[in-house]
């Protein structure tokens, strides 16, 4: 891999403007540094050149999911894309996430997330229940409970990005949740009727986008969607139902 | 007509991490109307970037352990300087408050018996943290955040708060901006519980993000209310030193507690002169300040760190058990931990010092306002133990909402706030916009991290401590003066500018309480005072108010623990 050294100058070409109205991208030269993110670069420009360039971040450590974005096409979280994996003799070309509305510049509107949230059958222990349980019960939850919420799954899936079907289908980061409650050894709750119904689990059809630009490497498809639809066919049938009544299993 | 959306509430929690959501759960329990408001997105405050773990006794790896051990320890960490009462609350409602979070769903690492795992750190005699890889602080706040919106708290997100509104010295409100549109709103609280968290972004490295500007600190001295201990700010010991892009990442302590060794670029396991029998786990005060003396001493490596080195440990087993740290390597630095040392070195971190609470109820010093989390003080004392963070966002979280809910039930009457309050709130944000001066608000920002890394860092002395001091009044009136651009839309200018106003006001009480402080103890390191002084300042606490704009600091007598308590400190080890 070439590493570069400090002091090279590299253009970017970022998304600015207000509202979806008059969009454009304008140019920056900046004299980066080594090991630099994108975000630093973005950061800088804002600091030097830009100080209204509106951009989210926090935790610039891959921990918090703030920084979502497209450089050059490709969704990716801007603190953990260096700049030296890019091909700086070309602009870097950063443009906002795009399923959701578009605020100002590199930011979105990504209320909706937290509105479908709320919908969700929040984790159900029995009562009295006696925590006790093992590792092995808990690894697979525990992969679904690395999502940092970056919602780059969100805005590569087709059904949102292209068929905006906001209003009947929930989105991977959602049955991600989904499968974290629903396979945790101590909860109760039923979910699999609004996941059928309302969420909207079998418009997916296995595209694994979202897989692909996990920065948490979650197999979003293969570990939740999928067993996600096992389970909502297994409640529908007769014989699985009695098996799980006898074995006294929810 | 007022230009201003108006809300009100019993409570309002200003801050989102563990200790802003745990207080709010808590409020919403006890049926009271809750607001919280954050500057974020809901659940990317700085507690998601907790890594190591949270402390709590539960014995579940070391039966041995108890509170009572916990206590000890917490009070040897924090060299005496801490809130007895606060250490002994701490210490005995951590096991039940994790063990609370695993009935709200977190899935901690389990030990071979079921139970939640627990991990060692420095200065906590026994293996005491509950964890989950290294992403701890992801599990609780997702965790809390859930049960938070289970509850259908109300949540303001990308809503920043300015100013506390007063009446007749009670808190009784907040001012805020909606980041996104740069309108402004305006919050009624029976009660105000401050969580904003810590002050790290008036530091040049440091592993704290955009939001720990020092917010709860100042609103709250602006409303009247005192700070205190504000000259132990703590410098982890290991963050990142290169690549520059990444310099001040946290590197987690877990790397130590899983085994990782600190060597120089001798190859010398530089602890045994600092402190043998604790080695790598002593406290996080000792260590920075090894490795600060290895670096001056000329034992550095070539980009001014040490070595923290893990790879002596099975490959697969790093990975399970610092997976975060191993991507973060990878990806950040081109070094893969599981086969080379990691190149580290001091990163600001932490606060101990903060708003002056009461121990059982979090009242801060002025009627209607709580505080809790890093922006509180008193619990830490002269140095924090890694993992004491985490189970106090949630000890002191819980006991917070119960305070401010008792608050707001005893005091029922109706809201009255001050119209000229917010007039003069609105004004002063305002401002910057019609300045065309050609500094703005990040050329006063970089001035104070170098100013405060330069003078008021890891190793102090007076004539720094009052160079710093003396560079205020201009830093302020340079900020005054400074042009932010462009709209009210989602403008990080303006928002630093706002932020700006609180990080000087601050940063101005850290300066002043270190130079107050004549000896050198836990993080506080003075040069020119470099002995402990076991008498005089072992015996007081260090506290700041504001009066007219100025920053005046004192000190208090340190409340004296109770003999069956100092029993527990003075017994022998085990």
């Amino acid at each position: 891999m070439n590493r570069m050294t400090s002091g090279n100058k590299v253009t970017f070409r970022l998304l600015r403007g207000e509202g979806g109205d008059n969009l454009k991208e304008v140019s920056y030269d900046v004299e980066a540094e080594t090991g630099w993110v994108v975000l630093d670069a973005v950061l800088n420009i804002q600091a030097k050149q830009a100080p209204d360039l509106s951009v989210r971040w926090n935790c610039k450590a891959a921990k918090c999911g703030s920084c979502s974005a497209e450089v050059n096409g490709r969704p990716r979280l801007m603190c953990k894309t260096r700049l030296d994996d890019l091909d700086t003799t070309q602009p870097v070309v950063v443009h906002p996430i795009k399923s959701f509305p578009h605020v100002k510049d590199l930011v979105t509107d990504v209320k909706w997330n937290y509105e479908v949230n709320k919908r969700i059958t929040p984790f159900t222990p029995a009562p009295n229940a006696d925590f006790t349980y093992f590792q092995e019960d808990v690894d697979r939850v525990q992969e679904f409970r690395k999502c940092i919420e970056c919602f780059l799954c969100q805005n590569v899936c087709h059904i949102l990005r292209n068929h905006e079907a906001h209003d009947r289908f929930v989105g991977p980061r959602f049955f991600v949740r989904m499968a974290g409650l629903e396979m945790h050894p101590m909860d109760t709750a039923d979910r699999t009727e609004q996941l059928a119904a309302a969420d909207g689990v079998f418009m997916c059809n296995i595209t694994k986008c979202c897989t692909v630009v996990c920065p948490e490497e979650i197999h979003i498809t293969d570990n939740a969607i999928i067993p996600l639809k096992e389970r909502v066919i297994d409640r529908k049938d007769p014989v699985q139902w009695l098996f799980r009544k006898l074995a006294g299993k929810k | 007509m007022a230009d201003y959306q108006v809300h009100e509430y019993d409570v309002l929690v200003i801050g989102a991490g563990g200790a802003g959501l745990r207080a709010a759960i808590e409020c919403a329990t006890l049926g009271a109307k809750t607001a919280v408001i954050c500057k974020s997105l809901l659940g990317k405050a700085h507690t998601v970037m907790a890594e190591g773990g949270m402390a709590a006794a539960m014995g579940n790896v070391d039966k041995a352990d108890n509170w009572q051990v916990h206590f000890k320890d917490t009070v040897l960490g924090g060299k005496y300087m801490g809130n007895w009462r606060m250490q002994q609350l701490h210490a005995q409602e951590s096991a039940d408050r994790a063990l609370e979070l695993e009935k709200w769903g977190a899935v901690f690492d389990r030990t071979p018996e079921g139970k939640i795992n627990q991990r060692a750190f420095g200065g906590h005699t026994y293996k005491r943290l509950a964890h989950v890889g290294d992403r701890t602080g992801l599990e609780m706040i997702r965790t809390l955040q859930d049960r938070a919106v289970a509850q259908g708290i109300d949540v303001f997100m990308e809503c920043t708060v300015v100013d506390l509104l007063t009446d007749g010295g009670r808190v009784v409100g907040a001012f805020a901006y909606w980041r996104e549109t740069g309108k402004f709103i305006v919050f009624k609280g029976k009660a105000t519980i401050m969580a904003t968290g810590g002050i790290g972004k008036m530091f040049r490295v440091t592993s704290n993000s955009w939001e720990y500007s020092a917010d709860g600190q100042a609103l709250a001295l602006r409303a009247g209310a005192e700070l205190i201990d504000m000259e132990f700010v703590q410098f982890h010991p290991t963050g990142m030193v290169w690549p520059p892009g990444v310099k001040g990442i946290l590197v987690t302590e877990a790397v130590r507690g899983e085994g990782g060794l600190l060597k120089n670029s001798k190859g010398e396991r530089f602890m045994e002169k600092y402190d043998p029998k604790r080695m790598e786990l002593s406290t996080r005060d000792l260590v920075a300040k090894s490795i600060y003396t290895e670096v001056k001493e000329g034992r550095g490596t070539e980009h001014g760190g040490v070595w923290l080195d893990i790879s002596h440990k099975d490959a697969e087993y790093i990975k399970k058990k610092l997976p975060s740290m191993y991507h973060q390597f990878k990806e950040l630095a081109d070094v893969d931990i599981t086969k080379e040392p990691m190149e580290i070195g001091p990163t600001m971190h932490y606060v101990m010092g903060g708003i002056r609470v009461e121990p059982d109820n979090g009242a801060a010093t002025i009627p209607g306002l709580f505080a809790c989390g890093e922006c509180s003080g008193g619990m830490h004392g002269g140095n924090r133990l890694g993992g004491n963070s985490l189970s106090d966002l949630v000890v002191f979280g819980k006991r917070a909402g119960e305070g401010a809910v008792q608050f707001a039930k005893a005091n029922q009457g109706s809201i009255r706030v001050d119209e000229a309050q917010i007039k003069r709130a609105e004004e002063n944000l305002l401002r910057p916009f019609a300045s065309n001066a050609k500094h703005t608000p990040y050329d006063v920002h970089f001035e104070l991290q170098d100013m405060m890394s330069d003078n008021v860092g890891i190793m102090r002395t007076g004539e720094d401590l009052k160079k710093a001091i003396a560079s205020f009044p201009a830093m302020n009136e340079k900020l005054r003066t400074s042009r932010v651009e462009g709209s009210r839309m989602f403008n990080p200018g303006w928002h630093l500018w706002a932020d700006m106003q609180n990080m000087l006001l601050v940063a101005e009480v850290v300066a002043k309480s270190a130079l107050q402080r004549e000896e050198s103890r836990g993080a506080h390191t003075r040069l020119d005072f470099p002995k402990t002084d076991t008498g005089y300042w072992e015996s007081v606490n260090s506290r700041a108010t504001v009066e007219n704009g100025a920053v005046n600091v004192g000190v208090f007598e340190k409340p004296t623990m109770p003999g069956e308590l100092k029993s527990l400190v003075d017994g022998e080890s085990k």
